[in-house]
């Protein structure tokens, strides 16, 4: 694998291990509290996983791997939502080295579709994808101005911000949150908040290079 | 013999919910615990449920019995990686697990197709209990 690969996405996995507390406590204000205790662990085995890739350089086939290995290592909903997002992703990057605005639009759509057909889930209902989906159209209106991969994502990130904000005026439908109905309003969604960390990681991690 | 897997969050759970139903089975069936994770924390896992779902078949399908969110979500998650074969002939059954689990053994030791046997596990949401 190449090192750039691997440092981003050891980037990103060290930024929800180091928020490990933060989410858990976002998640037992209104769920089971095990959000970040979980990411953190699927995110560990990813981190002992990507050694084994090393020589790999195909990055569908690293974002395959660290699909497989967040289905079999995160225990809560956020395992097959955020693996299927990653297996997803790995179908238009496989075979690629290196990926350009394009491409990584077609990443986040393919992400996001497995994550609403997984979850049984749209806009709206205080989960993931309130952060993913403005941010996946924030990149896309980057994208079709001909902005660069950063400008994008800076964008997407942005969107994905607010949409974390937007979880806070509404109720949950899915999930275990959506036990508590009225209660639910007023916190923002755990889920939602990983997305935008990831994404943020990811953005502040091509900023450094 | 239409076969039974029990998924929960909890490998505690999931086993004995296997031994109470076991009771009720016919020698020859099969129920397969998969709760839990590997490293023995709360949680499931999309790989052990899709090993449970193929040890539990016979032939003859199998119905599977969840617990709360993520239970349903790894096990539909654990379809994928099935054969299509196998895929065709699962089933969850939108049951309360443990009342689910045993109505669900009861029926498929009698020899009854995946339909009858998530039919009756699903009835046992009506289940009177006082």
């Amino acid at each position: 694998m190449s090192g750039e690969l691997y440092e981003v996405i050891s980037a990103v996995g060290e930024t929800i291990i180091g928020n490990r507390q933060m989410l858990t406590d976002l998640d037992a204000a209104i769920g089971d509290g095990d959000h970040g205790i979980n990411m953190a662990r699927g995110f560990e085995a990813v981190k002992a996983k990507l050694q084994t890739l090393e020589t790999e350089s195909d990055i569908g086939k690293v974002l395959k791997t660290v699909g497989m290995t967040l289905i079999s290592s995160v225990g809560g909903a956020a395992g097959p939502l955020y693996g299927t997002a990653f297996l997803r992703a790995a179908v238009p990057s496989q075979g690629k080295t290196e990926l350009d605005v394009e491409t990584i639009g077609l990443m986040l759509e393919a992400a996001i579709a497995g994550i609403k057909e997984r979850g049984k889930a749209t806009t709206g209902e205080k989960t993931m994808l309130d952060a993913l989906v403005p941010a996946y159209e924030a990149f896309q209106d980057g994208a079709k101005t001909g902005k660069s991969v950063i400008e994008c994502l800076e964008l997407a990130c942005e969107a994905a911000q607010q949409g974390v904000e937007f979880t806070k005026t509404i109720i949950a439908t899915k999930g275990r949150a959506s036990y508590l109905g009225e209660r639910s309003r007023g916190h923002q969604d755990p889920g939602a908040t990983s997305s935008y960390i990831m994404l943020k990681a990811l953005l502040e991690h091509l900023r450094r290079q | 013999m239409v076969g039974v897997v029990i998924v929960s969050h909890s490998q505690k759970v999931a086993e004995g919910i296997r031994e109470m139903a076991l009771q009720m089975s016919a020698p020859e069936q099969k129920i397969i615990a998969a709760g839990g994770m590997a490293d023995g924390g709360i949680g499931t896992d999309a790989f052990q449920v899709s090993e449970a779902i193929i040890s539990a078949n016979t032939g003859d399908g199998v119905a599977v019995m969840v617990d709360l969110g993520s239970a349903v979500l790894s096990t539909e998650t654990a379809f994928e990686f099935l054969d299509e074969e196998l895929r065709a002939k699962v089933q969850i059954a939108d049951a309360p697990i443990l009342e689910g689990a045993i109505s669900a053994v009861v029926e498929a030791s009698l020899g009854s197709a995946l339909a009858a046997v998530i039919a009756t596990a699903e009835g046992a949401r009506t289940l009177n209990k006082c």
